[in-house]
């Protein structure tokens, strides 16, 4: 069962990151970025999708990809605390994403040459995803960190709210430890660390010493908001049991 | 909005060996976020395989109002079309 509990954290790291990114549809500071923020989104739930269906074909117990995306409570959820993070404004969006991004695309870098053929073509169209990722969202933390007074101001407070939840992102759980053929976490340290550590550069952005990492996403332990997000994105599953449209 | 954001005219083509296209135009703050604009806004659907992004206020149009003196010039002068040649079936399309 280690590899469904692996697929399975991994899979919702993507959905609920891109039921956030959506969250922002319609809503975006101009139109250009209202198109940018869902392609982005569904670049992450097209992901999520594929890994949930890998994980309950392993699961074989006649669950389907929706009943896992949509039919689990809070607590069975082993997203990454930062993913669930609300979006705040344009400022702090933009660097969770790119906080997620720049750990994904060395990941899925490394899952090329995963054992597990499904892993490796996820992989191979998640890097190139990843990539592009990094880069819109590296160009407007960039702009913004080195922008006006008030941009500055908001991109710092994002740092600020946002870094204590990345140290998460490169602790391996048992189960992806043990399923043999996700890579391991914590090798994308020194990958993460330059790709941040030139944006911030040129955004001006000290990266700052976390006193208190944030953690607890891979046990099932959730920030209040996460509750909120599901209550949305489960409503029509639970309302409408088996709707397809 | 205008004033940070101005107008990029984006051109894009379809597939190598054709010319770039325009396909319409965008706000953004300068010539990377526009490219990136261009790129979430007009390549969704798999449009194309090269994106170019000019400013707007670079390009020079012509004047409406000369339109007749411009084009309606050319209109009987039906000798400067290749119509009147025979074109060998080996050649295929022209």
């Amino acid at each position: 069962m280690a590899m469904f509990a692996a697929l399975l954290e991994l899979a919702d790291d993507h959905l609920i990151l891109g039921h956030r990114i959506s969250e922002w549809c319609g809503h975006a500071p101009m139109l250009e970025e209202d198109l940018a923020l869902p392609n982005m989104g569904l670049d992450v739930i097209g992901t999520a999708r594929t890994l949930y269906a890998h994980a309950a074909e392993i699961e074989s117990k006649g669950r389907s990809e929706d009943d896992l995306a949509f039919l689990r409570v809070e607590r069975d959820y082993r997203n990454l605390l930062l993913v669930e993070r609300p979006n705040g404004d344009f400022a702090a969006t933009m660097l969770r994403q790119l906080y997620f991004s720049a750990f994904m695309e060395p990941f899925w870098n490394a899952a090329l040459a995963s054992p597990d053929v499904l892993i490796r073509g996820v992989a191979g169209k998640a890097s190139k995803e990843m990539a592009y990722h990094v880069r819109h969202a590296g160009e407007w933390v960039i702009r913004l960190g080195d922008g006006t007074d008030e941009s500055t101001a908001r991109m710092q407070g994002a740092v600020a709210e946002l870094h204590r939840f990345t140290g998460e992102m490169f602790l391996q759980s048992d189960a992806a430890a043990a399923c043999g053929v996700l890579p391991d976490r914590a090798a994308m340290r020194d990958d993460w660390d330059r790709t941040i550590g030139m944006i911030f550069a040129e955004a001006l952005l000290e990266v700052p010493d976390v006193a208190f990492p944030q953690t607890g996403g891979r046990q099932g332990v959730h920030g209040e908001c996460l509750g909120h997000l599901l209550a949305e994105m489960q409503y029509l599953q639970r309302a409408y049991p088996g709707a397809e449209w | 909005m205008t004033e940070a954001t101005p107008l990029w005219e984006v051109f894009i083509r379809p597939r190598n060996g054709l010319a770039h296209k325009h396909m319409g135009s965008l706000h953004a703050a300068d010539e990377v976020l526009a490219l990136s604009a261009a790129r979430d806004v007009y390549t969704r659907r798999g449009e194309g395989v090269s994106i170019w992004v000019v400013p707007s206020v670079a390009i020079t149009a012509s004047d409406p109002d000369r339109a007749a003196e411009n084009f309606e010039p050319t209109a009987d002068k039906i000798y400067r079309h290749p119509t009147f040649y025979d074109i060998p079936d080996d050649v295929g399309h022209m």
